[in-house]
């Protein structure tokens, strides 16, 4: 809350114009957030364009001579960082040099197939954010989820269309247990839901591990931690044909960005988990039940990363390895955060970073600029986002000024 | 020192908490800021402890302009502060938290032995009776409140601020510390005294001054009636009491025998409490805050844990049952703190409206809440009570404290009761909304509720109540009529039970076989003035108790053979 805000909080006898001003306010802040998290993303994309300047090798050669002709050295610098997020562009976006329009859109189908398995991890976290709780452990629910989704993909036959939907339901169903598991601790013995998700990821990871060390989990005749193909009655259909390798996974992930907008915006059990999460006591007070809401809300959470672990096995990897879930688990934390815990807000967020990682690969075949520094901009991101007092101390003083 | 204030304006955006202030604190003086909560008091005294910058407007030391930058130049200018919230380290010894900011030193060490003689000296001189080396954790309130007073005059503070010093007392302490404040002021400190507590501003100020939306508006003597005071605070004629019927209620609706309840560490903090609440009649509990009563309030609507003993509603055991269970049994029950308990901040009216009715049929269908109905309901709700918001869709937090109150109240009589726990119903909320919430609180009652009131504010109980029950230390101290002396409660507050602080009725006798405890039952007595009064204030008892015309109204009578128990 604003300072303006303050004494409008405190005072009774000069209720009326106080109130308004705070309902300004508050409108205020709700454009902040989205405005903050827009900054947050341009100012991180410009420090990470300096980073790319700097590290080129044109620029460093033009700087040795700077003092005599600095033009040279400032349009290398607007070369590199420029080309470098062209090629971003093209990888993520569109590519200008398609031979077909099909061609040329592929880079974006590319982005959406990537952010899949961030928008859906990234629900997951956000939707415990909102109901009070650090959800670090969607790794461990997308691997778990994963696991669940390859074994009745591959050791199920069932026919096509039940068989995918026992995978999803599957998926989910190992997500939501191992998300489940953490509602259920805290709630009976009040332990951190941060210490218990960290855990139960490394436990996740040496499950998915070992399970692969186990002949039933192998493919026949490979000692490869790999587990078999799941059947093709058990992926998701490609969604535009088979040129892309986007699938109906992506679909999933906008109904369940519908669904937990319901949820959270129109639905009882989401009235609740806000209030739990708003104010527990308060909660308590009015009778919802505080330790009920925990343990809903992860094994909602949970679902929602088990759901990205399946779409990683039945939409783009087809088997099972302990590196299913790459760092989706980790980056839905900061989609999450980036989107403000928002449905649609994380939604966009999940494609952005899926942007970033489709581009980013492009980046680095076409001008050699390493993919670290994606990594950079995307920890710049966090950083900024995780700075909203700075950014606020700064537009209120320039708000000052400005009067 | 002689401190003047001179056209002091202070500005929070577009809201103006201060408009020219202009007021002289002389030396040898009590010079009172009164005014209702959120006038704006606390405001000004942060200007002058240099806590905020004012807008415009000069502050003054003996006729020489000063500047504060933070409370750090304010102390260096003798300027002294006990905030409302002690500033003090719990766990540290007196001498420490007094040390504390201005230590001396010898090499390394730390050298108390100087501020301990300082201590003992000021505590000497002013009969304040702090040893320097005690715990402050383990010091009641009255004497933390005394080591604050110290901290301020072992810095050589000659202007004593006093925010809303007597918030946390009890009577008895309240009364030592208004003397205290008359030796402070006899031996040459100038005092502020913030308050919007009328009998205490009355007993003890030289100067009152009066604050309504942050404008003086009025300056007046101690010899103000209390009522003109309450109109100049105001803006208007209120009145402090409530019109209401003498309560016709018998039988009991509620029933609460041997209720106990632990604290998460064992510590008894409610102690095999017997009450009975009879449906259209009001309980009211007073009492100083800490004594069990919160924990009354919690006990019964499932909020404690370890809870043993027994209540029951209309026949109807309700220990046992989770909160939801028993306010679906038809309990309303409005928090202690509104803004942890009571309300979300960040949801809407609508949403804090129906916090614990969302899933009644009129606004949710199935899984899926009515988001129109809920609007709608909100929208009535805010005419009804009057709640002054922008709009229904606003979040609570951006409604002032009274409004919030309304609130909460709106939300817990909206729907139909057999009982209502109010703990502290009115804190924070302007005269006008107490006045109204009062009312609505006697309608609850006349509609044939039975109402259990905590309240720490006399005044309040005494509008309310009934009946009034009186805690100390988690036991009932004993249940009396409204007719009591204010200073008959004071002793109950401070331990003595309702038979040793009221003479006993001379037909007692006749009723001891009716009751379970067969104690007095104060109920039946006469006000009396013989009740020996602690710190003997001069006046009469109950001159300044409002409530004090209607003790005839609720003479004797054998109406409620159930409800007067004694602890």
């Amino acid at each position: 809350m604003s300072a303006s805000t303050a004494p409008a909080t405190t005072d009774q006898v000069s209720a009326p114009p106080p109130t308004e001003l705070a309902a300004g306010d508050h409108r205020r802040t709700l454009l902040g957030t989205a405005l903050q998290s827009v900054l947050a993303v341009v100012t991180a994309l410009i420090l990470g364009g300096l980073l790319i300047a700097i590290t080129d090798e044109k620029v460093r050669h033009a700087a040795g001579y700077f003092f005599a002709r600095p033009g040279d050295t400032l349009s290398a610098m607007w070369h590199a960082a420029s080309g470098a997020y062209a090629a971003m562009f093209h990888g993520a976006v569109y590519n200008p040099d398609g031979a077909t329009v099909a061609d040329s859109l592929y880079p974006l189908t590319e982005t959406l197939t990537v952010a899949t398995p961030l928008i859906l991890a990234g629900l997951g976290v956000a939707l415990a954010f909102r109901a009070g709780l650090f959800n670090i452990g969607a790794q461990g629910q997308i691997l778990i989820g994963a696991t669940l989704a390859a074994w009745v993909g591959f050791s199920w036959h069932l026919p096509a269309g039940l068989h995918l939907l026992a995978v999803v339901a599957a998926g989910a169903l190992g997500g939501a247990v191992w998300g489940g598991v953490v509602g259920l601790i805290k709630a009976r013995t009040g332990a951190h839901e941060v210490i218990l998700t960290i855990m139960l990821n490394y436990v996740a990871l040496n499950l998915v591990a070992w399970l692969l060390s186990l002949p039933g989990f192998q493919r026949e005749g490979s000692s490869n931690p790999v587990s078999p193909a799941v059947d093709g009655t058990a992926m998701f259909p490609k969604l535009l044909g088979d040129h892309f390798r986007l699938h109906w996974g992506f679909v999933v992930a906008v109904l369940a960005t519908v669904a937990v907008a319901w949820l959270l915006e129109r639905s009882t059990v989401g009235f609740e988990l806000r209030a739990v999460g708003a104010n527990p006591r308060a909660a308590r007070t009015a009778g919802i039940s505080v330790t009920r809401g925990f343990v809903v809300v992860m094994l909602l959470a949970g679902m929602l990363a088990g759901l990205a672990g399946t779409a990683q096995v039945a939409g783009t990897e087809h088997s099972l390895t302990s590196g299913i879930a790459a760092s989706f688990g980790f980056d839905a934390i900061t989609v999450a955060l980036l989107g403000r815990s928002t449905p649609w807000g994380t939604f966009f967020a999940g494609i952005l970073y899926g942007a970033f990682r489709a581009g980013g690969v492009t980046m680095q075949s076409m001008t050699g600029t390493n993919i670290d520094i994606v990594l950079v901009v995307q920890s710049l991101i966090v950083l900024f986002v995780a700075l909203p007092p700075l950014i606020t101390f700064a537009t209120r003083r320039s708000q000052e000024v400005a009067a | 020192m002689q401190l003047k204030l001179t056209d002091v304006t202070k500005r929070f955006g577009d809201f103006t908490a201060n408009n020219r202030v202009s007021l002289t604190v002389e030396p040898h003086q009590i010079h009172c800021l009164l005014g209702e909560n959120g006038a704006g008091k606390s405001t000004l005294m942060n200007v002058l402890y240099g806590l905020y910058e004012p807008t415009s407007g000069t502050v003054e030391i003996n006729g020489a302009p000063a500047h504060f930058s933070g409370p750090g130049d304010a102390m260096a200018a003798g300027i002294g502060m006990v905030h409302q919230h002690f500033m003090l380290v719990p766990v540290f010894t007196v001498a420490e938290n007094v040390a504390l900011g201005h230590e001396s030193t010898r090499g390394m060490a730390l050298d108390l032995n100087s501020t301990r003689a300082r201590i003992r000296e000021i505590s000497d001189r002013f009969g304040f009776a702090v040893d320097p080396d005690a715990v402050v954790e383990d010091l009641p309130v009255g004497v933390q409140q005394r080591v604050e007073i110290i901290k301020a005059l072992v810095r050589d503070a000659e202007v004593l601020i006093l925010d809303e010093p007597t918030a946390v007392l009890t009577p008895r302490e309240t009364d030592e510390l208004l003397q205290i404040m008359r030796q402070l002021r006899d031996n040459g400190t100038s005092i502020v005294f913030i308050s919007h507590k009328l009998r205490e501003v009355r007993a003890v100020s030289d100067v009152i001054t009066v604050i309504r939306r942050g404008e003086v508006v009025g300056r007046v003597g101690p010899e103000t009636a209390t009522d003109e005071l309450a109109a100049l605070m105001v803006g208007r004629d209120v009145s402090l009491t409530v019109a209401k019927e003498p309560s016709l209620a018998t039988g009991a609706a509620l029933e609460v025998r041997d209720l106990t309840v632990l604290g998460d560490n064992g510590v008894v903090l409610l102690d095999g409490v017997d009450l009975d609440v009879a449906p259209g009649e009001i309980l009211a509990v007073a009492g100083v805050q800490g004594n069990g009563q919160t924990e009354l309030t919690r006990a019964l609507v499932g909020l404690e844990k370890r809870v043993s003993g027994s209540v029951r509603l209309a026949g109807r055991e309700l220990t046992g049952l989770r909160t939801r269970e028993v306010l679906a049994h038809g309990v309303g029950f409005v928090p202690e703190d509104r803004s942890t308990d009571g309300l979300v901040d960040s949801f809407s009216v609508a949403e804090n409206l129906v916090l614990d009715r969302y899933r009644e049929r009129g606004f949710a269908a199935g899984p899926s809440l009515r988001r129109r109905a809920i609007a709608e309901h909100a929208r009535s709700e805010v005419g009804e009570y009057d709640i002054r918001a922008g709009s229904v869709d606003s979040p609570v937090a951006t409604l002032s404290g009274g409004n919030q109150q309304k609130v909460v109240i709106a939300r817990e009589l909206g729907r139909p009761l057999k009982l209502f726990v109010a703990s502290q119903p009115t804190r924070g909320v302007d005269v006008g909304s107490i006045e109204f919430i009062h009312r609505r609180i006697v309608a609850e009652r006349d509609r044939g509720t039975a109402v259990l009131i905590v309240s720490t504010e006399l005044d309040e109980v005494y509008a309310l109540a009934d009946r009034i029950a009186v805690f100390f230390h988690g036991r009932l101290m004993g249940i009396v009529g409204p007719e009591t002396p204010r200073g008959a409660l004071g002793r109950m507050m401070a331990g003595e039970p309702a038979d040793a602080v009221l003479p006993p009725a001379p037909w007692d006798g006749s009723r001891s076989g009716h009751g379970d405890t067969g104690g007095p039952t104060a109920h039946d007595l006469v006000p009396s003035d013989a009740a020996p009064q602690p710190g003997s204030r001069p006046s009469h008892p109950g001159a300044n108790v409002p409530a004090s015309p209607r003790d005839l109204a609720t003479e004797p009578s054998d109406d409620r053979p159930e409800g007067n128990r004694t602890a």
